[in-house]
């Protein structure tokens, strides 16, 4: 019984890293880019969620509506400012200009709202469902039934909308995407929107969990679910939510039954393992040069 | 040729599949020493197929690979090249960020050896052994008339002088065969025409067999001694250049029906 | 001699060794003549470590052309093996100096082999794959030397792991204190012996890219299938530059560790990474007097932004992505150089040709 509730908890956990990493692996997918700054996006849905109950009390969901607005527009913004004009420069540059993004959120952040930390309001039912011998948390149930709900949606949006096959042919070639009249800069800027606006949900979930708001919040679990979206295959947006998850359970049983101060390394190991087997994630292709 | 002599690469009844389509079957093909040998075809036919399997770029699923008299099959692509076979690559592989004469240089990786450890020291035998693949690379340049070029990146020479470049960097690993993968690409005919007589200085000043891809028939029919014929992965012909311009089946797939 | 130094491809290192060696002076000058801020003074040998670990880096980012994100765990390795040692070897070594070299070898040895040992899988990945690899494995090393306790005391070593089971004797000594790291550590380590590092880490560096491993390294960058086909093998010399790397990088975290009197494990995360990261790419790949320059800049960017106080990182953050976008974007390059061209009074004809 109690591995039962270790790998729902795990699950639960896993949710989140894969709504997180969804954001990291769209973007990979269609902008070649590893978006450091995805992060800090949560950080910045965290705090928009905490002042709209908290100061304007609003209730959840426009709470999270509105998050949802801020994070997709900063998103955008910073895909135009920081990213757009780097689109032909190489991918370290791209990644540097990332991580000055991510000091900028952080240090905004800071010195809009100080480096002390916020108690996040609760702001789902704190009891149960008992199960028997079995009791899940109601969070761990909303995490979970979110993070499905998000997939089902991504994956139905991805295959059925005009849309999404731009998105995916995006992906494929640019070259011949913008040849078949798709807009390749527009196609960007919805993935940028779509993985902020997950990250502004991933951080209510997040921070339900663990609720303090801080300004370097989004830099761990922006580390752990770039960690999933890797071992899923990068790229892949099953295998971002087969890894979240996966990375969530494997996180909570290595907690419980080796060493919570080891868990982190664990699950890096089991991150080095998988990819010396499978390298380029569980879900990814394998991409071969062409003599 | 002489019956007699054995061959310096033997390959027999090579074939590799990629995901169940087979790209090339039933190969054979025997090169002795000294000689030039075609390889042409119709596009997509397999050429390049060979050439990557002839170095282990892509490992062969059947057949065997005979260099010297000694079975290949368990080589990599760096033993390929030290045991004697140099290549160049259809769509050019240069060392962009490097000199035209440090790329030279690589060739002589195997040839002129000494340890990292003598690098950083600047032990007694580094100067001389720098020294030695400095003037053996000059030579090279020479002869393919880069010299002038020596301090240039690669990624700046003109597209004729890359293609020299790398038939010059292929050499300077010491080949007992080159493979050159359609080396007249992209130049003039005079530059064609100039290609055609440094093939067979090369031939004759480093004594080595060449096989060479080509769809310039004027330069294959020119030097090449014997050509054999790939049509979608397989064999089509082989013979003397007189044989394969007479032959019926050739000129239907090079010119359909 | 002096015709050799100046030829083509001896000028940028001669640069770079004059510049160390005239900076070192100056502010040697600077400090005996008492014309440098306490602040400044405490800054010199860190920006020295950074610089040695940003040519380690550089090595393996700029001339190999494999991304790298854990560079500050080898420094966390050299730093505590250094600490260890010199902490064990305090009464017996008194002189100071004597004990950094002993410690700073050791503490290149021991990164040396953990770069070995990391470069096996590491090196069979490629692309961000390895990257990511790279990055896993500094967290990995950041948790199993913040769970590290060792201890010695007249009967020898104590040794414990996860949790503190060692009890030492009186007189023992903690050399690693798990999260709390090192503490009590003699400060040994000068803006002196850092120069000396920085000018044998260049040497090393410079005198390994230009030679026969050099170009192999760079080969494997430019083209791995054409380096292979000349009969280059792959992963021994990405692994030569993988390990100059950390072992670099691990004399850059000794002289780190024997720098403070405290030292905890938690100083090498990720962040610290990247900050190297950043150096190396400001610098220019492959540059060595580039990221010389840009360690030093970017080490001293937020002290000379003090007075801004709490604005200077946002500061920070913001040149950092206007660096970017104006060395990389055609557009702004352009913009760039015309102004420039407008400032030098050189005619308007050449700006708008480019």
């Amino acid at each position: 019984m109690e591995f039962f509730s270790y790998l729902i908890n795990g699950l639960g956990l896993g949710s989140v890293y894969a709504i997180i990493a969804l954001g990291y692996t769209m973007v990979y997918g269609i902008a070649k880019m590893l978006n450091f700054a995805h992060g800090d996006v949560i950080m910045v849905g965290a705090y928009v969620v905490f002042f709209a109950l908290s100061s304007f009390n609003l209730p959840l969901i426009p709470g999270v509506l509105l998050s949802v607005a801020v994070c997709t527009v900063l998103g955008i913004t910073i895909e135009r400012l920081a990213y757009k004009p780097l689109r032909q420069a190489s991918s370290l540059s791209v990644l540097i200009t990332a991580i000055g993004v991510s000091y900028f959120l952080q240090n905004a952040a800071q010195l809009l709202w100080s480096s002390s930390t916020k108690v996040f309001p609760a702001v789902f039912p704190s009891g149960s469902l008992e199960l028997g011998s079995l009791s899940i948390s109601y969070l761990t149930l909303i995490t979970i039934a979110t993070c499905v709900l998000v997939m089902v949606c991504l994956t139905l949006f991805i295959n059925r909308t005009k849309t999404g096959r731009a998105m995916r042919a995006c992906s494929e070639d640019k070259g011949a995407s913008t040849l078949m009249g798709i807009n390749v800069n527009r196609i960007i800027s919805i993935t940028f929107a779509i993985g902020s606006g997950l990250a502004a949900i991933a951080s209510v979930l997040l921070c339900a969990a663990y609720p303090s708001v801080y300004p370097t919040l989004g830099a761990m679990p922006g580390i752990k679910a770039f960690t999933a979206a890797v071992f899923g295959g990068i790229g892949s947006i099953p295998g971002a939510f087969l890894g979240g998850l996966l990375l969530g359970v494997i996180e909570i049983f290595a907690k419980a039954y080796i060493s919570t101060q080891l868990s982190d390394a664990i699950v890096f190991a089991v991150l080095i393992i998988v990819l010396l087997i499978k390298p380029s994630g569980l879900l990814g292709r394998r991409i071969r040069e062409k003599v | 040729m002489a019956e007699d002599k054995t061959p310096i690469l033997k390959v027999e009844d090579l074939g590799i599949d990629f995901g169940g389509l087979t790209a090339v079957n039933d190969f054979n093909l025997e090169i002795f020493d000294r000689e030039i040998v075609g390889l042409i075809g119709p596009n997509g036919a397999g050429k390049t197929t060979v050439f990557n399997m002839l170095t282990k770029v892509y490992q062969p699923s059947r057949g065997k690979i005979l260099f010297n008299g000694e079975d290949t099959a368990k080589k990599n692509v760096v033993e390929m090249n030290r045991a004697g076979v140099a290549r160049t690559f259809q769509n050019i592989r240069l060392f962009d960020q490097l000199s035209v004469l440090d790329n030279v240089k690589t060739g002589f990786h195997n040839r002129v050896v000494y340890s990292p450890v003598t690098a950083v020291l600047r032990l007694p035998s580094f100067r001389a052994k720098e020294k030695e693949t400095e003037e053996q690379s000059i030579e090279l340049l020479k002869i393919f008339g880069l010299e002038e070029e020596k301090d240039n990146l690669a990624s700046n020479l003109p597209y004729g002088a890359q293609r020299r470049l790398e038939i010059a960097r292929a050499l300077a690993t010491g080949p007992k065969l080159l493979l050159l993968d359609e080396p007249a690409a992209g130049m003039n005919p005079q530059e064609t025409e100039e290609l055609m007589s440094m093939i067979r200085l090369v031939r004759d000043h480093f004594k080595i067999a060449v096989l060479l891809i080509e769809h310039d028939m004027k330069l294959v029919m020119g030097i090449c001694e014997r050509i054999t014929v790939l049509n979608y992965g397989m064999m089509l012909a082989e013979g003397t250049p007189e044989e394969i311009q007479a032959n019926p089946a050739v000129i239907k797939a090079y010119l359909g029906e | 001699m002096l015709k050799k130094l100046l030829d083509r491809t001896h000028r940028g290192r001669t640069v770079s060794y004059i510049m160390v060696v005239v900076l070192y002076l100056i502010i040697e000058i600077m400090i005996h003549s008492g014309n440098l801020s306490s602040l400044f003074t405490s800054l010199l040998v860190p920006v020295c470590c950074y610089i040695v670990a940003a040519i380690g880096l550089n090595l393996n980012v700029g001339v190999s052309g494999e991304l790298n994100l854990g560079q500050a765990g080898f420094m966390s390795v050299g730093a505590f093996t250094a600490v260890s040692i010199s902490g064990y070897l305090a009464a017996s070594v008194s002189n100071g100096p004597v004990r950094l070299i002993i410690a700073i070898i050791a503490g290149v040895m021991i990164s040396a082999v953990f770069g070995l040992l990391i470069g096996i899988p590491v090196l069979k990945l490629e692309g961000d794959y390895l990257a990511i690899v790279t990055l896993a494995f500094g967290q990995i090393i950041k948790s199993i030397i913040t769970n590290m306790y060792l201890g010695f005391d007249g009967n020898g070593f104590q040794f414990s792991f996860v949790d503190n089971n060692t009890k030492l004797a009186p007189g023992g000594k903690m050399l690693l204190n798990g999260p709390m790291g090192a503490t009590g550590t003699a400060k040994i380590s000068t803006f002196t012996a850092g120069v000396i590092l920085i000018l044998v880490s260049l040497i090393i560096v410079y005198h390994l890219m230009y030679s026969r491993s050099g170009r192999a390294i760079m080969a494997a960058r430019d083209n791995r299938i054409a380096a292979e086909s000349v009969g280059i093998d792959i992963s021994r010399t990405k692994m030569l530059a993988f390990v100059v790397s950390a072992s670099l990088a691990g004399a850059a975290g000794a002289l780190y560790g024997l720098n403070y009197s405290t030292l905890v494990p938690a100083k090498f995360d990720f962040n610290t990474s990247i900050l190297i990261l950043v150096y190396v790419v400001l610098g220019g790949l492959g540059n060595m007097t580039g990221t010389i320059i840009a360690t030093i800049i970017l080490v001293l960017l937020p002290e000379l932004l003090r007075s801004m106080q709490d604005y200077r990182m946002l500061i920070y953050a913001v040149v950092l992505i206007l660096i970017m976008l104006l060395t990389n974007n055609e557009n702004m390059k352009t913009r760039l150089r015309r102004l420039k061209n407008r400032f030098s009074g050189r005619g308007r004809k050449e700006g708008e040709v480019s």
